[in-house]
């Protein structure tokens, strides 16, 4: 395995009395596509808003690039090379799809017309290049989670953090994300993403970390999990058992 | 769908080299294109403002009464206070109801360091300007902590408090008010007895140079932050925006602005009280173009003040003499037509969606 990007080091996570992260322990390999999976409630989404710095960590340690970052705010989060998309889509709905992108363009790009040009690139990578004018608020939701995506990228991420990037998909939409997010990958960029959709996910990742309430249940390659007792009593269902 | 076919392939294509610029490949080309359109699109709005500069320039010559070119002088300085607004409520998205306290500050400073000092208003008002940016930080480091409608109650509450330390100061006359003695006319006083003039391309110059800040803020870092930071703070962080580093700029150049406006207004009508510079209603007054015109647009503030500051002055002289009210019942009848009819603004007259044109 090649070089460490991201730990995760023993990292607990608080709400009150609910411990939706429980001394979880993760490595991320510099260019691979981790899935991050587990059934509602796992604590997925924590750990998902632990990385990328939306809150700090009750105890425990992040480091990326051999750096500990777990104290640092989200956007200086993203200066060192951290991305992320949101579940939810947030779009910047007073702005065009282009302006969207050029504020994640300017993280690098100081200047108003490098920036520019960055985020046409960016569009283009993303297929919503034929939109770039229009307002934001207008894409389907389908493009709007591209957009989400081009956001995220335009900001030259070394990891990019996919939260539920091709949930809602149709099952044709579903193979146009796979397949933007492989060519995402071959760019150089080391992704996590949190994902439900198993039959999706499954090809698309290197190596995937099952949750379960709250705790790293198994983790490994994609079709060494799906036959994981464990795994499979937790989260995968009677479906696979019977398969 | 054929298209997005299309640009995945292209995408296919150059993602072997990914240094921008080896080679001029057909993107390459059609991004330069599309910056060179987005370019002519800014410049058309510089030429624009140019021609509106020239027609308000014009135009006291022609208009030799005094009542009319008084009303000239308040719409350009409520177009130059608006815009500064903006900056902060507009683009920042961070309502404030307590603007009267940056005037007032800008007014009194300038005042009462000519009055006390001999300190001409030149520099009272870049004084001004400077305390008020300073004051404006102060009270955002707590403020922009509170979200929404809370951040602009404290807005409100804070002027209104700003107002009584006023009124009980004694060294800047407490409810008395400054006098500015009267001099010949002077340039470096901005004092000119008869000759509305001055004032004229004084208030233009502010309304020219509000505007100026807000163009090329738009087309900089700072105008995306601030809009990303409206639109949505937690997405704006993800992407490396400081959310309260944005906000506290936002504030500083607004206020500092709304300072200089007060130092207008004050050497204009050369006699200042707390009531008449720092009283709510300059508060409600500085936010209204804005609102009306387009929250957040380039050319919002500008068309608001056109619209509104004739419509209360013209009201008032027409039906502010009974005493009844009746002039304020009108005024504000005719603020809710317009609000209902055009809940975007007066600038989504001019074609789509006002926010989807912003910028462009």
């Amino acid at each position: 395995m090649s070089a460490k990007l991201l730990e995760v080091r023993n990292v607990t996570r608080r709400f009150g009395g609910l411990v939706a992260n429980s001394d979880v322990s993760l490595e991320v390999a510099k260019g691979e596509i981790l899935g991050l999976i587990g059934p509602n409630g796992a604590g997925k989404s924590t750990l998902f808003n632990l990385i990328a710095g939306l809150y700090p960590p009750t105890r425990g340690n992040i480091v990326f690039a051999g750096r500990d970052i777990t104290r640092l705010s989200a956007p200086a989060r993203c200066a060192l090379g951290i991305a992320r998309t949101f579940q939810v889509v947030r779009s910047f709905d007073s702005m065009s799809v282009i302006e969207n992108v050029v504020v994640g363009a300017l993280m690098r790009h100081a200047g108003a017309r490098q920036a520019r040009y960055k985020a046409l690139e960016t569009l283009e990578l993303t297929g919503l290049l034929a939109r770039a004018d229009g307002p934001a608020v207008e894409l389907t939701p389908p493009e709007k989670r591209r957009l989400e995506i081009a956001r995220a990228l335009a900001t030259e991420p070394e990891l990019l953090l996919l939260d539920e990037a091709l949930a809602g998909l149709t099952p044709s939409e579903a193979r146009e994300g796979v397949e933007l997010v492989r060519q995402i990958r071959d760019r150089g960029i080391t992704i996590v993403m949190v994902e439900h959709v198993m039959e999706v996910v499954m090809p698309l990742v290197d190596r995937a970390v099952v949750l379960d309430l709250g705790k790293v249940l198994a983790q490994g390659l994609p079709n060494e999990l799906v036959r994981d007792e464990r795994v499979i009593e937790a989260y995968l269902g009677a479906r696979h058992r019977a398969a | 769908m054929a298209s997005r076919e299309t640009a995945s392939q292209g995408a296919t294509a150059t993602s072997s080299e990914p240094h921008i610029g080896l080679r001029a490949t057909h993107q390459d080309i059609d991004h330069e294109a599309s910056l060179i359109a987005f370019a002519r699109r800014r410049h058309r709005q510089v030429a624009i403002a140019a021609l509106a500069a020239v027609i308000f320039a014009l135009l006291p010559l022609a208009i030799q009464d005094v009542y009319l070119q008084n009303i000239l002088v308040l719409t350009l300085m409520y177009a130059a206070l608006s815009q500064s607004w903006n900056i902060l409520g507009g683009y920042c998205g961070q309502i404030s109801l307590g603007h009267a306290i940056y005037f007032g500050i800008g007014a009194y400073m300038s005042t009462l360091l000519y009055t006390h000092a001999g300190v001409t208003p030149w520099v009272g008002m870049l004084a001004g300007g400077a305390f008020a940016a300073l004051v404006a930080l102060a009270l955002g480091y707590p403020f922009f902590r509170l979200r929404g409608h809370y951040f602009t109650i404290a807005t409100i509450v804070v002027a209104e408090t700003g107002l009584l330390l006023v009124l009980n100061w004694d060294f800047a006359g407490g409810a008395q008010g400054v006098q500015i003695p009267y001099g010949p006319d002077s340039w470096a006083h901005l004092q000119f007895a008869r000759d509305k003039l001055p004032y004229i391309y004084l208030a233009l110059g502010l309304a020219v140079v509000s505007w100026l800040v807000t163009f090329v803020i738009e087309g900089s870092k700072w105008g995306y932050w601030w809009r990303a930071v409206k639109d949505n703070a937690e997405a704006a962080e993800s992407l490396g925006v400081v959310v309260f580093r944005s906000k506290m700029a936002a504030a500083a150049l607004s206020a500092f602005f709304t300072a200089v406006g007060g130092s207008f207004y004050a050497a204009f009508v050369s006699y200042i009280d707390p009531d008449s510079v720092m009283g709510f209603q300059f508060s409600l007054l500085i936010a209204l173009p804005a609102v009306l015109g387009g929250i957040g647009t380039l050319w919002g503030p500008a068309l608001g003040a056109l619209v509104l500051i004739p419509m209360t002055e013209l009201t008032r002289s027409y039906f502010g003499g009974s005493g009844s009210g009746i002039d304020l019942i009108i005024y504000g009848v005719l603020i809710m037509v317009i609000a209902l009819a055009r809940p975007e603004g007066l600038m989504s007259l001019f074609g789509g969606r006002p926010a989807a044109r912003r910028g462009r």
